[in-house]
């Protein structure tokens, strides 16, 4: 990006962090606990963006990736006594790990077949969770300590869920630098050159293996963090099949609303997704399944009418104010029609 | 009688034009052959015709405007086209093949017409229960001239239906078209690298240099023409 | 080894296999003419088996009911394919999931807005009896499941290999370009492969949900991982193997729960393995043949 670019971006940026810290100490409880979700979300989603989006591989399995992250802090604090900031270079390598291992059989399960493996994933992850965590009652319901505020930070945090959004908003900062960093550099252009042609980009010197494996893992750390960070907003951990499969989907729903294979996509697509679900919840209480309804047919139309979602047709339109001759055609990563052979 | 005039016919694929505007007329119960080099858009032009690809200018056959209507809709007009490469429905039996070419009619002369490409093509009939993936290349050549036939063509396209045959064969092959036209009166349009084989079943004959006819007349003039003996014959 | 206790467990899993293979059998069917895995499979079936339970609820007797809402998911199989699928057919595998998820999260979510979250109750069509054969338990249930199997299968068989449109259906599947070239409308046979494929659904659902316990949203989500390993087994574009399939991953399934305590509770591990292992090992599966590689 060239200075000229780049300082109005930064500039944005801490704008926008400025924004995000304020939030909490104008709005009350419901609302930040509603912010501190986009916010994980949008973590979850810009790893499965770096995954489906910058590499191509799809993955239907994020939600298993998600509740591990989840589970491994909400034990560790309950069990074990540890801090939540403790858990969370666990819940990283761990997922980093896990995600490793599906990376390698993905080396050789590709496209549908992939998804298919991770949509298994993540109806399987629910029965793993009933099998081996014992939680409140028996059930799989794992409940953390309350996190409070320390009284150092009483000043600008005195409620503890003030707190605690501060600590899933610097979390989420930090993983977004990350992702950024990574999609900017040597290792971005590798996923993108891998996306498009993986013989072209073997031919280049780029490690296949290496990229794709390295995809998953860092994919599914960044949705393990994310569950760690929600169940530091709601105070508990839990799975079920519904769930499980169900948040697998709401993150595609959130890359593909936000636009796929952009850095802020999946943040746009997050803080919207949590908001629509929750305005629809409030304007039409008795029908609480109508924002999954309204999101499924939203996935399909976004395909059709602007498959580079939302930041992309922004993009777009930005480029054509700029320079109204030359309108831009949406390409979002795997919209253009590939040839079957 | 003309059965099929194309006027000005413009296409390609996408952005990629491919036709710049070709004129040529195909008569009734006539063998008309195609020549050009690779890439010259003879593929292209067939594809056009049949509706697999879209195109612009005026395609007319037996009085009714072609152009825009679908392969099917095509197809039911009583054009037959052997595609390049045969198109074989590998998992389906030679049989099947040949059943399938006789989709859209309704009489009840099917299992005859079944009989009679057996006849003329023995080795259908030897494997017509097997897979017809299973089959040579020659033998897939056979069988799409015959499913195509299935369908009681009155124009038939043929793309290259030389390609793989052993010349032995391909000398057959002709024999055999030419008898086809003589016997049903089917019209041709054949696509042919063997432009000797070809130019000595057609009537008349057209060569098209990168999307544009160049020099058309009778076969028997265009096996004497200097340039299309240097470029199409090797002479 | 207790024998009858075996038998027992193996017939309770051909019964279970039974539903797994119609659901298999749809997904073949989808994966066959429109080359795509159907991940809206479970929930299309879903909707269906809704429908029959509203008919039945509003005064239907349940066989008719579910000849209805059979017919019905036939025609609503062909306008999904028309509307929904048509326009990203041989898009990347990415548009692909993206469309049939939206489905499967649109379907299940409106079923329930329709129809309410409550669970439902379904009358059988199959008495409630228990057969004892030498010792093994023998449910009218799962006898009734296989003759529908049975009767499914040769259907199927007598459209696909005795009609002019299962002809078509398979030409379309081997090659669609020489399929338009000899006059076939391969649209309208891609409809009429979702149309049957849908059909199959709400058959299996509408008479999988008795067995179980009652009709909630989740009831089809296990099943369809299930159905999916069945089909992976079998091959994605066999039929037959989606049949032997299925059946295989019932019983499997059954015998892995009696005899291998600490999996138990781990219902999908099987399924789920066999999905792994299947497309990790012979990604055509035990029939199926060997180009699947094209998605
Ligand atoms: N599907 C396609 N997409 C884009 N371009 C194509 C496609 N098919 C053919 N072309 C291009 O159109 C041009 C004409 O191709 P065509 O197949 O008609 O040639 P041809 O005369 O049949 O050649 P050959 O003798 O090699 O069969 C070529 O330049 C080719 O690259
Ligand atoms: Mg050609």
């Amino acid at each position: 990006m060239s200075a000229r670019r780049a300082l109005p971006a930064a500039g944005i940026g801490i704008a926008l962090l400025v924004l995000l810290a304020w939030l909490p100490q104008y709005y009350g409880s419901t609302q930040t606990a509603l912010f501190a979700r986009a916010l994980a979300f949008a973590v979850a989603a810009l790893g499965l963006n770096l995954l489906t989006g910058y590499n191509g591989q799809v993955s239907i399995g994020h939600g298993a990736f998600f509740g591990f992250g989840a589970y491994t802090t909400a034990i560790l604090m309950k069990d074990h006594d540890w801090a939540f900031l403790a858990t969370l270079p666990v819940v990283a390598v761990g997922g980093l790990a896990v995600g490793a291992a599906v990376g390698f059989p993905a080396l050789r399960v590709k496209g549908l077949y992939l998804a298919l493996v991770t949509l298994g994933l993540a109806a399987l992850f629910p029965d793993l969770v009933t099998r081996f965590v014992r939680g409140t009652g028996g059930t799989t319901l794992v409940q953390i300590p309350k996190v409070t505020s320390p009284s150092w930070a009483t000043r600008f945090a005195p409620a503890d869920d003030q707190w605690r959004y501060y600590l899933v908003l610097a979390v989420a900062v930090v993983m977004l630098l990350v992702a950024w960093n990574l999609v900017r550099g040597r290792f971005g252009r590798a996923l993108i050159a891998v996306r498009e042609h993986e013989a072209a980009a073997a031919t280049v010197g780029i490690d296949l293996a290496r990229v794709k494996v390295s995809a998953f893992a860092i994919s599914a750390a960044f949705a393990a963090v994310a569950g760690s960070l929600l169940t530091l907003t709601t105070g508990l951990a839990n799975a079920d099949r519904v769930g499980t499969f169900q948040l697998s989907i709401d993150f595609l729903v959130i890359i593909v609303i936000g636009g796929i294979g952009t850095v802020v996509g999946p943040v746009v697509g997050a803080w919207l997704f949590v908001f629509l679900e929750d305005w629809t919840k409030q304007v039409f209480p008795d029908t609480p399944l109508l924002s999954p309804a309204i999101f499924g047919i939203a996935l399909i139309l976004f395909v059709y009418v602007l498959p580079d979602g939302i930041v992309g047709g922004a993009r777009r339109l930005l480029a054509r104010l700029r320079r109204p001759a030359a309108p831009t055609p949406p390409t979002a990563p795997g919209t253009r029609p590939a040839v079957r052979t | 009688m003309t059965l099929l005039e194309v006027r000005d016919l413009r296409g390609g694929y996408g952005p990629v034009r491919v036709l710049q505007g070709l004129t040529f007329t195909v008569d009734d119960g006539e063998i008309v052959v195609l020549l050009g080099a690779n890439g010259a858009g003879k593929t292209t032009t067939l594809r056009a015709l049949s509706g697999l690809i879209g195109a612009q200018g005026s395609v007319r056959y037996d009085g009714v405007d072609l152009l825009g209507r679908r392969a099917e809709a095509v197809a039911r007009r009583g054009i037959g086209h052997v595609p390049e490469g045969r198109g074989t429905m590998a998992e389906l039996t030679v049989e099947e093949n040949l059943r399938v070419g006789a989709y859209l009619r309704r009489d009840r002369d099917v299992a005859s017409d079944l009989e009679r490409w057996y006849t003329l093509f023995p080795r259908l009939k030897e494997r017509r229960d097997q897979p017809a993936g299973t089959l040579s290349g020659g033998e897939q050549q056979m069988l799409a001239i015959a499913r195509a036939l299935m369908g009681r063509p009155r124009l038939l396209l043929l793309d290259e239906p030389s390609m793989g045959l052993a010349p032995i064969i391909t000398q057959g092959l002709f024999r055999t078209l030419a008898d086809l036209n003589a016997d049903l009166g089917v019209a041709m349009l054949v696509v042919e690298q063997n432009a000797m084989l070809a130019l000595g079943i057609a009537r008349r004959a057209y060569v098209l240099e990168t999307g544009r006819i160049v020099t058309s007349g009778p076969a028997a003039e265009l096996r004497e023409d200097e340039r299309v003996r240097k470029a199409y014959l090797g002479m | 080894m207790n024998v009858s206790l075996f038998l027992t467990q193996f017939m309770n899993g051909i019964g279970a296999g039974v539903i797994y293979a119609s659901l298999a059998l749809a997904l073949v069917l989808i994966f066959r003419t429109t080359g795509l895995l159907n991940f809206a499979q479970g929930e299309m079936a879903l909707f269906s088996t809704y429908v029959t339970w509203w008919l039945w609820d509003g005064g239907v007797p349940i066989l008719p009911a579910i000849l209805l809402s059979v017919s019905l998911s036939f025609v609503g199989g062909a306008v999904i394919e028309r509307v929904v699928i048509r326009p990203v057919e041989s898009s990347s595998p990415l548009i692909v999931v993206i469309v049939t998820l939206g489905m499967f999260l649109a379907l299940n979510a409106l079923t329930q807005v329709i129809f309410g979250t409550d669970a439902k109750q379904l009358a059988s069509v199959f008495p409630q009896r228990v057969f004892d054969v030498g010792g093994v338990r023998l449910t009218a249930q799962t006898i009734g499941l296989v003759a529908v199997l049975v009767l499914e299968c040769v259907l199927l068989w007598l459209i696909f290999q005795r009609t002019k449109a299962g002809l078509a259906l398979r030409a379309v599947a081997a090659n669609p370009t020489s399929s338009r070239l000899v006059g076939i409308n391969v649209g309208r046979m891609l409809m009429l492969g979702w149309a049957l494929a849908a059909a199959l659904g709400a058959l299996a659902g509408s008479l999988v949900v008795p067995a179980t316990e009652a009709l909630t949203a989740s009831s089809m989500q296990a099943i369809l991982v299930f159905a999916f390993a069945g089909a992976a087994l079998g091959g994605f574009d066999s039929p037959l193997g989606a049949v032997v399939g299925g059946l295989v991953v019932g019983v499997a399934n059954s015998l892995t729960i009696e005899y291998l305590e600490p999996l138990r509770d781990v219902e999908l591990l099987v399924p789920f393995g066999i999905i792994l292992g299947v497309l990790l090992v012979r990604p055509a599966g035990l029939f199926g043949t060997q180009r699947v590689e094209r998605v």
